[in-house]
């Protein structure tokens, strides 16, 4: 149904070319929002509308952008949909507004997003550059979802706020992992993510 | 004729219509928002009152079940601050005071409900904009909230606030005067308590050493002696 290329261009980011665990950008965001699993979604599908749209935007006006400014113009255009995401949502979705609280402002400054504006948008035809921008965002959002479950799972408990871990364990003797909620378990599970998703590559690779 | 983009008069026109059609869309899409995202805020407001109130209002709309407790324009005001005056279905009294402070990476905030003497806390909710989820942000949840109720927070008629410390420690004023803190979130608890102690023995003065009228008058005619 989809050329080779379009392909590339949507499910490349999900694994071989992923925004987080092989070009390691957005990575402070993923430690931020990352604790629990409910603000980890929000801020991956968030991500994705933000970064398929700018990339449509700025493809649409790619040919007339001034060479000299590019990046001003890129960040204009970011600015005012993370800003547009967030007015929305607090006037829609009160309550996820304020758990994202100033992460939502913070996708602004995103690499990934100005990454993808221009290495792919200013040089790519719209459709393709929503594809690209659709995969990115994705790619970004399955590694904090893979994080935040870790993350909720053994520092709290908890899944998206249900409890998944019995009392009787807890009877048993078994604690909640504190060091799970510090931001540096966050850092230490992408580490972990990439080497698992190297070791897997490579092997495929060879 | 094809353009010179790179040319410095078209990039200053470029750029002072992006910004001009980024500004009138973003200005544009505020205003048709804002009554919405204010009815939100409000609701907002009515909900963590009614919070800290411990009032259920599952299944039936907080708007309403707000009005039925606090008439409009129910309440009392000092300076800039104001306290609302709640009549419960038990036919209690109680009065909100809404709190401000500072978190460790941002505002907090709540509302505290104390019963008719201005003394024993009924109830407290808390919010915050930033606080870490899981430690600081924890302030929310009612297993921390439910510590507060029952405790003082005058002793011999001088306001000395509920304190949060950490587990082991002790405050001057005795057990009845503080709560245990949130393990991993220091900085949070102590915006806590320094808010309650802010709020209560600076701008809430006013209202919390009103006295009875009788009590009143006797010093009244004492001072006259």
């Amino acid at each position: 149904m989809l050329s080779q290329k379009t392909k590339d261009t949507l499910l490349g980011p999900l694994n071989a070319n992923n925004p987080v665990v092989v070009q390691i950008l957005g990575i402070c965001s993923a430690l931020a929002v990352t604790v629990q699993l409910k603000p980890a979604l929000v801020m991956g599908i968030a991500v994705t509308i933000i970064v398929a749209m700018a990339n449509v935007i700025v493809s649409l006006i790619r040919n007339t952008i001034p060479m000299r400014v590019r990046i001003i113009v890129q960040l204009v255009v970011v600015a005012a949909l993370v800003t547009l995401v967030s007015e929305v949502l607090k006037a829609f979705a009160y309550d996820v507004a304020m758990q994202l609280s100033v992460y939502l402002g913070l996708i602004i400054t995103n690499c990934i997003l100005m990454g993808r504006l221009e290495a792919f948008a200013m040089t790519n035809k719209p459709w393709d550059s929503f594809l690209d921008g659709l995969g990115n965002g994705l790619g970004y959002a399955i590694i904090l979802v893979i994080v935040a479950v870790v993350r909720e799972l053994l520092g709290s408990g908890q899944l998206l706020g249900f409890q998944i871990i019995p009392q009787s364990f807890y009877n048993a003797g078994y604690e909640n992992n504190g060091m799970m909620l510090m931001p540096a378990m966050a850092l230490i599970l992408v580490g972990c993510v990439i080497w698992v998703h190297r070791s897997i590559n490579d092997k495929e690779g060879k | 004729m094809k353009l010179n983009t790179n040319s410095n008069v078209y990039t200053f026109v470029y750029m002072t219509i992006v910004v001009i059609i980024v500004a009138v869309l973003l200005a544009f899409v505020n205003q048709t928002l804002k009554q919405r995202q204010d009815d939100n805020k409000q609701l907002d407001m009515q909900k963590q009152i009614l919070g800290a109130l411990k009032v259920d209002f599952a299944g039936q709309d907080p708007a309403k079940v707000y009005e039925g407790i606090i008439a409009v324009g129910d309440t009392l005001k000092f300076g800039e601050k104001q306290v609302f005056v709640a009549h419960l279905n038990d036919s209690t009294v109680k009065y909100v005071l809404p709190l401000a402070g500072k978190g460790l990476w941002g505002g907090i905030g709540g509302y505290l409900a104390l019963d008719e003497d201005k003394n024993t806390i009924y109830g407290v909710n808390f919010n915050h904009e930033s606080e870490t989820p899981g430690l600081g942000a924890k302030i929310v949840e009612y297993e921390f909230r439910e510590k507060f109720e029952g405790k003082q927070i005058c002793k011999d008629n001088v306001v000395v606030s509920v304190a949060v410390l950490k587990k082991g420690k002790t405050c001057e004023a005795g057990e009845d005067y503080q709560v245990d803190a949130i393990s991993g979130a220091t900085i949070t608890s102590e915006g806590v308590s320094k808010m309650l102690n802010e709020e209560l023995t600076k701008n809430y003065k006013e209202f919390l050493n009103v006295k009875p009228i009788e009590e009143k008058e006797a010093q009244d005619v004492e001072s006259e002696d």
